[in-house]
């Protein structure tokens, strides 16, 4: 039921939202400490991994549990690039007694090299994942444990290659980044900035990309993958591609994160917080990009409150939390407004008249002559169904 | 009955509503006044929960009495603790948060080296003190970071030599795949090749691992003389089991641990341990008036099963150490109390200790134990008296050496 929960493309109040919030984001570092803002700029970069997940699984149907991998292999990039900012040869390397630097570090050390790396890395290890197994039609919970299979595996191998990694205890003691002092006065706001104008562009590829035909083969896919490939799609190129897109998004979440945070270690890449990341989403809302943002910022500022508050409870509070949210809230933090809005409409002593639909009607199908010879505009009926039915049934 | 469900709905909306203003200045600028706000990072909850609970509790024991005497320079010191979740990241983030935002004067922490490397940036960066109970490998001398565990010379390297003296030269190095036992092993190998000894294997299992039999199979076929365990946390309890069902006990071949203590015994089960040997600074069967008081009050506070081992005395201790310091600078301001503890000392329940004036590590007695039935250590050999910190050992720091803390220069 869940799949039909989909919300369309944005509306211009909703853009004026989004303005707004971009503003309140920019202003933020005029009001908070260079500590608060550095977490803030944390739950920015993993707002940019959600938005990416969100295509993935909100959109194509394809949920990954193993996304932290592709968000440490980026953030391990950026971290390789600062270690050698900071240090002829890590001083990891020195303690496992390598001597030399090994080959493939070498490039880290410009930041030119390092910064597409971050992004180019988890897209083609993705595409490596994704390819023999979308084409053997593993979907659906298969391909969900086979990436958790691969984030575990990934954890594991990290922390085996110690000389090479850092292992268990990762990388951190960074000096400098590209040049530039990381305790440099305003790096820190440079950074938050960098972060802001990321998840900003990130957020407007996804919105773009989603209103797009391709964007509709994604949402085909997910309601009904065999339909669409009677209709003569291929949906492992478009699954792949929306794989390879999210895990370089997830790479470039990383690689602003690292410098941020301050350290990358193989606990950021194993199971727990690649579920996390689903965890956000599925607050957020899934299929709403913007949702999936606010999940991950709503979820890891809550985190960091529970967790300063009740350092010995902090845990169940939480857990109970999330419990509730997914039981209680299906569509997540982006359905809470229309949920409230129906909920008053429930309240007693106010007229029973029907609900209005709560979402507006889904845009009109592009003619079929403008999208190109296949015809596959009738396929935006069944994928972009009013909420409102569903919501309706629920109650 | 059906519960309306918008109902439990909007509960839950409240609720939250209520609760997130509520968490966010529960914890807040509160406690303000005449007092010394103290921070405690440990994980309490993760894997690592198990063994950094009991320090934790060990540091608080500590603070609230020299509260009950009368607190430190007429104000009672507050903890606040944070928890580290046995994650790296959470290490940094919450030691920077006890500084910039709660203005600690200290904080008492950690227990991995990954999470001391973790936080090192973070109190360099700010230039702050944190005390770290655990031993560990060496080869550090951050000027802000206070080492009340062993450094290499005062726990490892020892029982080398002891081990080489008393049970024979083929040694068997096992550890965990980390970084404390992989420099404890280059250590150890290079003071073997120094002193007579054999490294016939050098073993290692990824943190948490638990099937132990092909390792024990290349035991047997080693034949070592001793086992030199470096391994942590749960993979000694499956390691010790395993060593006993496969036939070899502590008279065949001998383990010597280094992060066995009384806590992880409880784990591991003294049957299966039982004979077998552990390096420590401190072991609960001290016999002094000084321990037995610790050992009473400890109990006392947190309940008659729990046993002290050699990091809750560490955590214990290093509250005092500082208190002492605090009391020579006459103020609780970090840079000032930094300065004052070089060569400060106190009596611990191990008995005397002091903080190196030039590597900040702690001067500590050295001893060996053989565990027995009841969970305990029966002390084997002792140095008698406090020996003096090593965390670069000539052996494989020839050519560099702490001149100042936090200042490495040629060794003289």
């Amino acid at each position: 039921m869940l799949d039909k929960l989909i919300a369309g493309p944005p509306s211009r109040r909703q853009y004026i939202a989004y303005g707004l919030m971009v503003g309140v984001l920019l202003v933020l570092p005029l009001f908070l400490s260079d500590f608060r803002l550095a977490l803030v700029g944390k739950y920015l970069a993993f707002a940019v991994a959600a938005v990416g997940l969100d295509l993935l699984w909100g959109y194509a149907g394809v949920l990954s549990l193993g996304h932290a991998v592709f968000f440490s292999l980026g953030a391990y990039s950026m971290a390789m690039h600062m270690k050698l900012q900071s240090e002829a040869l890590p001083d990891f390397m020195v303690w496992s007694g390598l001597e030399q630097l090994p080959w493939f570090w070498e490039p880290f050390r410009h930041f030119a090299f390092a910064l597409p790396m971050a992004v180019v890395i988890p897209a083609v290890f993705a595409i490596i994942i994704g390819y023999p197994t979308f084409r053997s039609g593993i979907r659906g919970v298969y391909f969900s444990i086979l990436t958790q299979a691969m984030a575990l595996a990934m954890s594991i191998l990290f922390i085996g290659q110690q000389p090479y990694t850092g292992g268990t205890n990762g990388m951190t003691n960074f000096q400098s980044l590209a040049g530039i002092s990381l305790y440099k006065s305003g790096m820190r706001l440079g950074l938050y900035l960098a972060t802001v104008v990321t998840l900003v562009g990130v957020v407007a590829l996804a919105l773009w990309l989603v209103k797009t035909r391709t964007g509709t083969v994604l949402m085909a896919i997910r309601d009904g993958e065999n339909r669409l490939r009677f209709l003569g799609y291929n949906p492992v190129r478009y699954k792949l591609a929306t794989f390879a897109l999210s895990a370089g998004i997830a790479g470039l979440a990383g690689a602003l994160f690292v410098p941020q945070v301050g350290i990358i270690s193989p606990s950021s890449m194993s199971i727990l917080p690649s579920v996390e990341m689903a965890i956000w989403v599925a607050v957020g809302g899934r299929g709403t990009i913007v949702g999936a943002a606010a999940g991950a910022v709503v979820v890891n500022w809550a985190k960091t409150v529970f967790s300063e508050s009740l350092p010995e409870a902090w845990l169940y509070v939480f857990g109970g939390l999330f419990i509730g949210v997914v039981l209680l809230f299906p569509r997540g933090l982006a359905g809470i407004a229309d949920q409230l809005r129906a909920l008053w409409r429930t309240l007693p002593g106010r007229p029973a008249h029907a609900p209005q639909p709560q979402q507006r009607a889904p845009e009109p199908a592009r003619s079929p002559a403008a999208d190109g010879s296949r015809n596959h505009a009738s396929l935006a009926l069944p994928v972009v169904e009013p909420v409102a039915a569903t919501a309706e049934r629920e109650s | 009955m059906r519960f309306p469900r918008a109902l439990l709905k909007a509960l839950l909306i409240t609720g939250f509503a209520l609760l997130l203003p509520f968490a966010a200045f529960a914890g807040g600028e509160g406690e303000e006044g005449d007092v010394i706000k103290v921070g405690v990072l440990h994980s309490l909850s993760g894997t690592m929960s198990i063994s950094e609970v009991a320090v934790k509790d060990a540091t608080i024991l500590a603070i609230n009495e020299i509260n009950a005497a009368g607190g430190l320079l007429g104000k009672q010191i507050v903890p606040i603790i944070e928890d580290g979740a046995s994650d790296w990241p959470t290490f940094a983030e919450k030691a920077r948060k006890l500084i910039e935002r709660d203005e600690v004067e200290v904080v008492f922490g950690c227990w991995t080296s990954a999470s001391r490397k973790a936080v090192l940036p973070v109190f360099e960066g700010l230039d702050h003190l944190l005390f770290y109970p655990v031993q560990y490998e060496g080869l550090e001398a951050s000027k802000n970071i206070i080492y009340t565990g062993a450094a290499p010379n005062q726990q490892i390297m020892p029982a080398v030599s002891w081990l080489l003296q008393e049970k024979g030269k083929n040694f068997f190095l096992l550890g965990s795949d980390y970084v404390f036992p992989r420099t404890a092993n280059k250590i150890i190998k290079i003071q073997l090749e120094a002193e007579g000894g054999n490294t016939v294997a050098e073993e290692y299992t990824p943190l948490g691992h638990t099937e132990y039999a092909t390792v024990i199979t290349k035991i047997k076929a080693a034949a070592p003389d001793v086992i030199f365990n470096t391994l942590n946390g749960d993979s000694n309890v499956a390691f010790f089991k395993q060593l006993k069902a496969a036939g070899i006990g502590p008279d065949d071949i001998p383990v010597m641990s280094v992060s066995v203590a009384e806590e992880e015994i409880k784990g591991i089960g003294a049957e299966n341990i039982a004979g077998h040997l552990a390096a420590w600074n401190y072991f609960q069967s001290m016999d002094s008036p000084k321990n037995a008081g610790f050992v009473e009050r400890y109990k006392a506070a947190y309940g008659d099963n729990r046993v002290t081992d050699d990091p809750i005395e560490a955590g214990y201790f290093g509250v005092y150490l500082w208190a002492e310091a605090v009391v020579k600078a006459g103020t609780a301001d970090t840079a000032e109390v930094r300065m004052a503890l070089r060569g400060v000392e106190y009596e611990a329940p191990e008995g005397m200790v002091k903080i190196d004036p030039v590597n900040n590590h702690t001067w500590k007695i050295v001893q060996i134990g053989a565990a027995n039935a009841e969970g305990q250590f029966d002390i084997l050999w002792s140095t008698g008296e406090p020996v003096r910190p090593d965390p670069f050992p000539a052996l494989i720091s020839p050519d560099e050496d702490v001149i100042e803390p936090g200042v490495m220069g040629p060794r003289s």
